[in-house]
């Protein structure tokens, strides 16, 4: 038996049980992940995949059903830091450098000073930000800002990566070339990758398979698989791009009809 | 006209400081050539001058009660803070607490603190030193202790730190710039309160009652010459801050080149 990267069992997630603001936010949600693959959670606002994606990161605990990370329960996972997490806002530490930013997840891991600096110099360059490690984070773009929060979330080599609209914040022209970044990374690395996004070329571009979630209570309303093969700079502007953008639109709209 | 960067925050106000003196010296020395209302700086630098043994005296003492009050109420505002931030209980009672205290006006019980510590003894006019800074120290440091970015909660969470090292990394840092404002503003607090303290009991070799009794007597300028080291006490108190500040937060960017920067 192969083990999933993510095995989600009939999970429901209700916020505030019993009281009169109670949120009913996921139901039912069955979702299998390869090591490897590519998902993009995509829906309306309030169909719960933030939610989803916490609960994944065991950063909150599901009201029924069960959910696996690597074999193990999500909460043993997260104690055991096997995925990496990156935001919509970076979340980087002013009063670090961008180096010591890095570093972060290592020093909690307890790694060695020398290795920790080894391994941020080896982030930075990966994220073509070399001569900046000794920079303070308020000097850098928000583009730059977000690039260091993805290589911190990568810096410890998780075997997954989650990551909530990470780059909801940017402009688009930033926000294409941090997806090729983020697909050359992922390439690289071979890491499994569990991505939240409201943006349906975002999703296609990025995926190998895309998640069509629906609002009110949050449920999974379709699968979308995607193979586009190896991007570059002509792949937004060619046919099966389009027509997987439609269908992804397509499976949308029907959602926010029911 | 050509100012280095480095000196420049620093000339503005030299130049609207002269400028400002002069024009009172001026304006005295038609309107009131007796300096009865108001003395000329001249007369007062001149009382400072004539004086100076028994101001420094008193300085040192006033001196000691403002510094002696601030580091002790500083320090239970800062311990107030993180356990009012790390423990719910500790926030449940301790918050109402400080916010009732705070609202006795503390230096109206100088003469009742006299009768406590002792008429002629500095320790009563310590305590309301300390009452006084405490509030706004704990008030600001418990404020940026709790309003951290989620995500950087979160993000310490998928690391699966402890509470303690939350602390540490997140919120600690945080607060660091609402601390350094409050401790500029305790520092003026803290002398008006020791001033005002004494006005009461105390020391009698102190600046408040060298006040008092320079203006009892009709020596307005000797009067004058006191508060001036009072508020030069103030203003080092100010600029240590500023010291600190840059010492323990070099990243913050409202730091860069400017002492009145958190002012402005």
């Amino acid at each position: 038996m192969t083990t999933h990267a993510v095995r989600i069992e009939s999970v429901s997630k209700i916020f505030n049980p019993g009281r009169p603001n109670e949120v009913q936010a996921l139901v039912d949600i069955d979702l299998d992940i390869s090591p490897g693959e590519f998902v993009t959670l995509i829906g309306p606002s309030g169909c719960g995949k933030s939610t989803l994606l916490r609960l994944i990161a065991s950063l909150i605990d599901p009201t029924g059903g069960t959910i696996h990370v690597n074999g193990k329960s999500a909460e043993q996972a997260r104690l055991d830091q096997d995925y990496g997490m990156a935001f919509q806002r970076a979340g980087l530490f002013d009063w670090r450098t961008v180096a010591r930013n890095i570093e972060l997840p290592l020093e909690l891991m307890g790694w060695k000073k020398s290795e920790r600096e080894r391994r941020s110099k080896e982030m930075l360059e990966l994220v073509k930000l070399g001569e900046f490690g000794d920079h303070h984070p308020a000097e850098l773009s928000g583009g730059m800002q977000q690039r260091i929060a993805i290589a911190r979330s990568l810096s410890f080599s998780p075997s997954l990566l989650l990551m909530d609209e990470p780059f909801g914040a940017l402009d688009e022209m930033t926000r294409e070339h941090m997806q090729d970044e983020v697909l050359r990374l992922w390439s690289e690395t071979g890491t499994t990758v569990v991505f939240v996004t409201h943006s349906i070329p975002e999703a296609v571009y990025l995926s190998t398979r895309v998640v069509v979630m629906s609002p009110r209570p949050g449920r999974i309303a379709t699968t979308i698989d995607v193979d586009l093969g190896g991007r570059n700079d002509d792949t937004r502007a060619e046919t099966p791009f389009f027509e997987k953008v439609t269908e992804v639109r397509a499976a949308l709209r029907a959602v926010e009809a029911a | 006209m050509n100012v280095p960067d480095r000196l420049r925050p620093y000339v503005a106000p030299l130049v609207a400081g002269v400028i400002i003196l002069a024009g009172w010296e001026g304006t005295l020395a038609v309107t009131d050539p007796d300096g009865f209302v108001l003395p000329p700086p001249s007369d007062i630098l001149g009382a400072l001058v004539e004086n100076r043994t028994q101001i420094w005296s008193a300085s040192r003492n006033t001196g000691f009660v403002i510094v002696s009050g601030m580091i002790v109420g500083v320090l239970f505002g800062i311990v107030a803070a993180l356990l009012v931030s790390r423990f719910r209980t500790a926030n449940e009672v301790i918050t109402p607490l400080a916010v009732a205290v705070n609202a006795i006006p503390i230096i109206a019980m100088a003469p009742i603190f006299n009768a406590w510590f002792g008429l002629l003894s500095p320790r009563s006019n310590q305590a309301i030193v300390v009452i006084l800074v405490f509030f706004p120290i704990f008030i600001n440091t418990a404020k940026g202790l709790t309003l951290v970015e989620p995500a950087q909660i979160e993000l310490m969470e998928s690391y699966a730190a402890s509470k303690w090292r939350i602390m540490r990394e997140v919120r600690i840092p945080n607060s660091l710039p609402f601390f350094f404002t409050a401790m500029k503003l305790s520092s003026s607090l803290a002398v008006i309160a020791a001033i005002v303290a004494e006005y009461f009991g105390g020391r009698q070799d102190a600046l408040g009652p060298l006040i008092t009794s320079s203006a009892g007597l009709t020596r307005y300028d000797d009067a004058w010459a006191a508060v001036l080291a009072g508020t030069l006490i103030g203003t080092v108190l100010y600029f240590v801050s500023v010291l600190l500040e840059r010492f323990a937060m070099p990243w913050h960017s409202s730091m860069r080149n400017d002492p009145f920067a958190a002012t402005r």
